[in-house]
C-alpha cells in the first residue's frame, strides 16, 4: 500500500452553540490514497461537506472551526497551516469541483479566460503555451470543439458541459487530490453517467486521489474504490467498495442500502379497464413567446396526450426540460395552457377561468417537490391543512377537526398541529404537504417529484405512505419523477417524456423489459449503480468482486 | 419574528439607537408637564445664552428654546410616523398590485412609480405643500407622496419573488381567491422587509419636514425643529444656540432611527444575515 496523499486523523469540527449537535464531525479517520476514489457517503446533515471544506480551509469561520485532529497532506498539517500557505495548496495541489458549476464559474469571463487565469497565477508558461494547454485540457474532458468552447461564456454551455469545464479547471495544475462535492447531483441521469465516467478515466490517467462526496449509493457503486459512511458526524463504517456494498457491517449502512430504490423488474399487473379520470388531448404549452418584444418561444408541451384511469398510478419520467413538471401543472391547471383539451372525468377544464376552475380544484390536488418551499412559513400546520376546506366553505372548526384526523393519517403526531413548518424535517414537511392535498378529498393526486428533495431513507417512507394512502382512499395518481428506480417501484404505467413530447408510454413491466424507444433504453442504462443492483439481486455466491 | 428580535437585541448600535428613541418618546410624553403652556409664549429676555435660567437659552423673541425643542419633537415624530405610514399604505397597494398581477398592470404602475422617482423628492414636496397650503396634514401628504416609490418597488419585488414560490402555487391549487393569497400569504411573508425599510423612511421624513419648515413651508402655528432653525438663522453668529440645539435634536433622532432601522434590517432580513 502506498502512503496516503491525505491522512485525516481524528478530525473534529466544532459547531457554534445552538446547533443541533456540538460537532459537525467527530474523530473522523480517513486515508485518501493516490490513484483511488474514496466516496464519503451520508445523508443531509451528516457533516460530509464540512469535511471537504475543512481540508481546503473553507469552513465558515469563526463559528465553525476545526476543534481537533490533523489533516496531513505532503508532510504538512492543513489544520494548522496559515492562509497564505493554504492558498499555495488550494487549486494547485488540492482542487475542488462543486455541485452547481454555474455558481462556481464567473459568468462574465469566457471559459478559456478562466482556465488561462489559473495557469497564469500558478505557472510561468508563456501565452502561446498556455493557449495550447487550455485546448488540450478542454479536449481531455471530451468537450466538443475546444477552440469554440474556450471562447464561450458559462451560460452558453449546458449543465454537463459546465461541469466538464469545471473538471478541466480543477485538473489544470495536475493536483494530487481532487475533492468532488456532489458534482453530479444537479445533473440529469444520462449526463451524470458521462461525468462519472470522465472523472474515473481522468483519475486513472493522472493517478489523482479523489475524495467524492455523495448521498447516492448508485453513484458510489459506479465510481468508488473505497467507501466511508458518515452518520451524524461519525464514521460508522469504511472499507473497500465491494465489502461495504456487498457485506455492510453497520446497521446504519444496511438500512441505507436497503432504502435505495431497486432497479428491479416490477410485478406484471393486469391492464386497468377502469374509466378515465384524466384525459389530456394534444396539450400545447410554450414559454417566453409573449411580451412586448416577442422573443423565442420554448415549446414545453408539444401535442401531449395523457390518460389516467381510476385507481392507477401513471409515472411521468424524463430529464430536466422534458416538460414533465409543466404537464403536472397543466393538468392541475396551475398554469394556463396554449391549446388542447384537459378532461377531468369528461369535463374540459383547459379553457376555464380561475373562478370557473374553483369547483374542479377539489377533485385534483398536487403534492410539490420542495417541502421547504411549498408550505407557508408563517402559517401553523393546522391552518395549512385546513385552508383548502375553509376556502370551499367548511366552517373553520370542522376543517380543523378534519385536519387533525389527517395528521394521524400521514403519520404525524397530533402535537404537530400548533407548530410552524420550520420546526419539521424535510420528510415531515412532505407529510404535511400530502395532508394538505388530501384535505379536499380529491380523486386525483398529482405528485411532482415528491421525494427527490429527500434523503434516501426518508424517500422510502414517503413512497410507502403515498402507496398506502392511494390504496386506502382509492386515489388515481399522476407521479412525476426523474428517477426511473422510483417510477418502477410505484407506477402501474409509465410515460417517458423528452423535449416536450411523450416518446413512449406503456405498462411498467413492459417498459422495463423491452423499452421501445432508444431514449428509454438510454435512461435505464444511465441509472447510477445499475450493474451493482443487478448483481445484488442475484444470489450471493454469483456476485463478482471488483 | 421572535428570533429576529433576539438578534436585534444582540446588536449594540441598534440598542443604542432604540435607547435614544425611547428617551425622545419619554420627552414627548412628559412635555406638557415639563414645559406647561404654549411654546410660542414669550417667557423671558431675548437671546439669553444657555445655562442660565433657561437651560438652552432663549431665541430672538425671548421664547424658551428647550420648550420649543420638546414641542418640536412631538411634531417631528408625528409627521415622520404619519408620512411613513401613508407611504407604506400607498406603496404596498401599488407594489402589491404590480407584483401580483404582473403583465400590463405592472408595466403601467411601475412606470408611474419610476416617474415619481425621477422627480427630486424635496422639490416635489415643496410643490405639494405650496399647492395645499402649509399645515401638518399637507406636510404629511407631501412627504408620503415623495416616499412611497421605494416601498412600491420593494413590495413589487417581494411579491414577484413570492408569486413563483410553491406554497403560493399550492394555495392557487386549493382554489384560493386572489385576496386570500395576497392578504393571508403574501403580505405576512414580506412584513419583515417592509418594517425594516419603513423604519428608515421615518428618518428621511423627519429631515424633509425640517427642510420644509426651514423654508417657511411648515405649519406656522405648530412648533417644529425646522421652524426654530429657520427663526434663528439670522442670528446664527451672535446666538449660536438657537440653531445648534434643534440641529443636534434632528441629528440624534435621524441617527437613532437609522441605527434601529439597520438593526431591524439585519435582524429580519434573512438575506443579509450571516450564515
Amino acid at each position: 500500500m502506498t502512503t496516503p496523499v491525505l491522512d485525516i486523523e481524528k478530525l473534529s469540527i466544532g459547531l457554534p452553540p445552538g446547533a443541533d449537535r456540538a460537532q459537525a464531525v467527530t474523530d473522523v479517520d480517513l486515508a485518501l490514497r493516490a490513484g483511488a476514489v474514496t466516496c464519503l457517503i451520508g445523508e443531509s446533515g451528516s457533516g460530509k461537506s464540512m469535511v471537504a471544506r475543512a481540508i481546503l480551509g473553507l469552513l465558515p469561520k469563526p463559528h465553525v472551526r476545526i476543534a481537533g485532529g490533523r489533516l496531513l497532506f505532503e508532510g504538512q498539517d492543513l489544520a494548522a497551516i496559515d492562509e497564505s500557505g493554504m492558498r499555495a495548496i488550494r487549486g494547485a495541489r488540492i482542487a475542488m469541483i462543486f455541485q452547481e458549476p454555474m455558481t462556481a464559474l464567473n459568468p462574465l469571463h469566457t471559459i478559456g479566460r478562466q482556465l488561462d487565469e489559473i495557469l497564469r497565477i500558478h505557472t510561468t508558461t508563456g501565452r502561446a503555451a498556455r493557449r495550447d494547454r487550455i485546448l488540450a485540457l478542454l479536449d481531455s474532458v471530451h468537450l466538443p470543439d475546444p477552440a469554440r468552447l474556450a471562447r464561450a461564456f458559462p451560460h452558453q454551455l449546458s449543465g454537463g458541459q459546465r461541469q466538464r469545464a469545471m473538471i478541466a479547471m480543477a485538473l489544470a495544475l495536475k493536483p494530487r487530490l481532487l475533492i468532488a462535492d456532489e458534482p453530479t447531483t444537479a445533473l440529469d441521469v444520462t449526463t451524470q453517467a458521462q461525468i462519472l465516467h470522465l472523472i474515473r478515466d481522468l483519475q486513472r490517467e493522472h493517478g489523482t486521489s479523489v475524495l467524492f462526496i455523495t448521498h447516492d449509493f448508485g453513484v458510489v457503486a459506479d465510481i468508488a474504490d473505497s467507501v466511508a459512511v458518515l452518520q451524524k458526524g461519525r464514521l460508522v463504517e469504511q472499507g473497500g467498495v465491494a465489502d461495504v456494498l456487498g457485506r455492510p457491517q453497520h446497521p446504519y449502512t444496511r438500512s441505507l442500502i436497503a432504502a435505495v430504490p431497486k432497479l428491479a423488474p416490477p410485478p406484471v399487473r393486469p391492464a386497468s379497464t377502469a374509466p378515465l379520470v384524466v384525459e389530456g388531448r394534444k396539450i400545447e404549452k410554450a414559454y417566453g413567446a409573449r411580451g412586448l418584444f416577442g422573443g423565442r418561444a420554448i415549446r414545453a408541451l408539444a401535442q401531449v396526450d395523457v390518460e389516467l384511469r381510476r385507481g392507477e398510478t401513471l409515472g411521468v419520467v424524463g430529464e430536466s426540460g422534458s416538460g414533465k413538471s409543466t404537464l403536472a401543472r397543466a393538468v392541475t391547471r396551475l398554469m394556463p395552457v396554449d391549446g388542447g383539451e384537459i378532461l377531468l372525468s369528461g369535463h374540459n377544464v383547459a379553457d376555464l377561468s380561475r373562478a370557473q376552475m374553483r369547483p374542479h380544484r377539489k377533485r385534483v390536488q398536487m403534492v410539490f417537490q420542495d417541502p421547504y418551499a411549498s408550505l407557508d412559513p408563517r402559517q401553523r400546520v393546522i391552518d395549512i391543512i385546513a385552508e383548502g376546506p375553509i376556502i370551499h366553505g367548511t366552517t373553520p372548526a370542522v376543517a380543523q377537526e378534519e385536519a387533525r384526523v389527517l395528521l394521524g393519517l400521514v403519520g404525524l403526531d397530533p402535537s404537530a398541529a400548533r407548530r410552524f413548518p420550520h420546526e419539521f424535517s424535510g420528510g415531515q414537511r412532505q407529510r404535511i404537504g400530502i395532508a394538505r392535498a388530501l384535505a379536499l378529498r380529491p380523486d386525483i393526486l398529482v405528485a411532482d417529484e415528491p421525494v427527490s428533495a429527500l434523503d434516501v431513507s426518508v424517500q422510502a417512507q414517503i413512497l410507502a405512505l403515498l402507496a398506502d394512502i392511494k390504496a386506502r382512499l382509492q386515489l388515481s395518481m399522476l407521479f412525476v419523477t426523474h428517477d426511473l428506480r422510483v417510477a418502477l417501484q410505484v407506477c402501474d404505467r409509465i410515460a417517458v417524456m423528452r423535449q416536450g413530447a411523450v416518446v413512449e408510454v406503456g405498462p411498467t413491466a413492459e417498459i422495463y423489459a423491452s423499452p421501445k424507444h432508444p431514449y428509454t433504453a438510454a435512461l435505464f442504462a444511465a441509472v447510477p449503480g445499475a450493474d451493482w443492483q443487478e448483481r445484488a439481486s442475484r444470489p450471493i455466491h454469483e456476485r463478482t468482486h471488483a | 419574528m421572535g428570533a429576529g428580535l433576539a438578534r436585534f437585541a444582540r446588536n449594540r448600535m441598534a440598542l443604542f439607537g432604540a435607547a435614544i428613541l425611547l428617551g425622545l418618546l419619554l420627552l414627548v410624553l412628559a412635555t406638557p408637564a415639563l414645559f406647561p403652556g404654549d411654546p410660542f409664549r414669550l417667557v423671558g429676555p431675548a437671546l439669553q445664552p444657555p445655562g442660565g435660567r433657561f437651560l438652552l437659552g432663549t431665541d430672538t423673541l425671548g421664547r424658551d428654546v428647550a420648550a420649543q425643542i420638546a414641542y418640536g419633537a412631538r411634531t417631528s415624530l408625528l409627521i415622520g410616523v404619519g408620512a411613513t405610514l401613508g407611504a407604506i399604505l400607498f406603496g404596498v397597494i401599488v407594489g402589491g398590485l404590480a407584483g401580483y398581477y404582473r403583465g400590463a398592470v405592472e408595466i403601467v404602475l411601475m412606470r408611474v412609480t419610476e416617474f415619481f422617482q425621477t422627480i427630486p423628492a424635496f422639490v416635489l414636496a415643496i410643490l405639494i405643500v405650496a399647492i395645499l397650503s402649509p399645515s401638518v396634514t399637507s406636510e404629511i401628504i407631501a412627504i408620503a407622496a415623495v416616499s412611497w416609490p421605494g416601498i412600491a418597488r420593494l413590495v413589487r419585488g417581494e411579491f414577484a419573488a413570492l408569486g413563483g414560490r410553491e406554497f403560493i402555487l399550492a394555495c392557487t391549487g386549493l382554489g384560493a381567491s386572489d385576496a386570500r393569497i395576497i392578504f393571508r400569504h403574501m403580505l405576512p411573508n414580506c412584513t419583515a422587509p417592509i418594517i425594516a425599510v419603513g423604519s428608515l423612511l421615518i428618518g428621511t421624513a423627519i429631515l424633509i419636514e425640517a427642510g420644509l419648515a426651514f423654508l417657511g413651508l411648515g405649519d406656522p402655528n405648530v412648533m417644529s425643529w425646522g421652524l426654530i432653525i429657520s427663526a434663528g438663522r439670522a442670528v446664527l453668529r451672535s446666538a449660536w444656540w438657537i440653531c445648534t440645539f434643534p440641529g443636534i435634536a434632528i441629528l440624534l433622532t435621524v441617527l437613532a432611527i437609522n441605527l434601529v432601522g439597520d438593526g431591524l434590517n439585519e435582524a429580519l432580513n434573512p438575506r443579509l444575515r450571516e450564515r
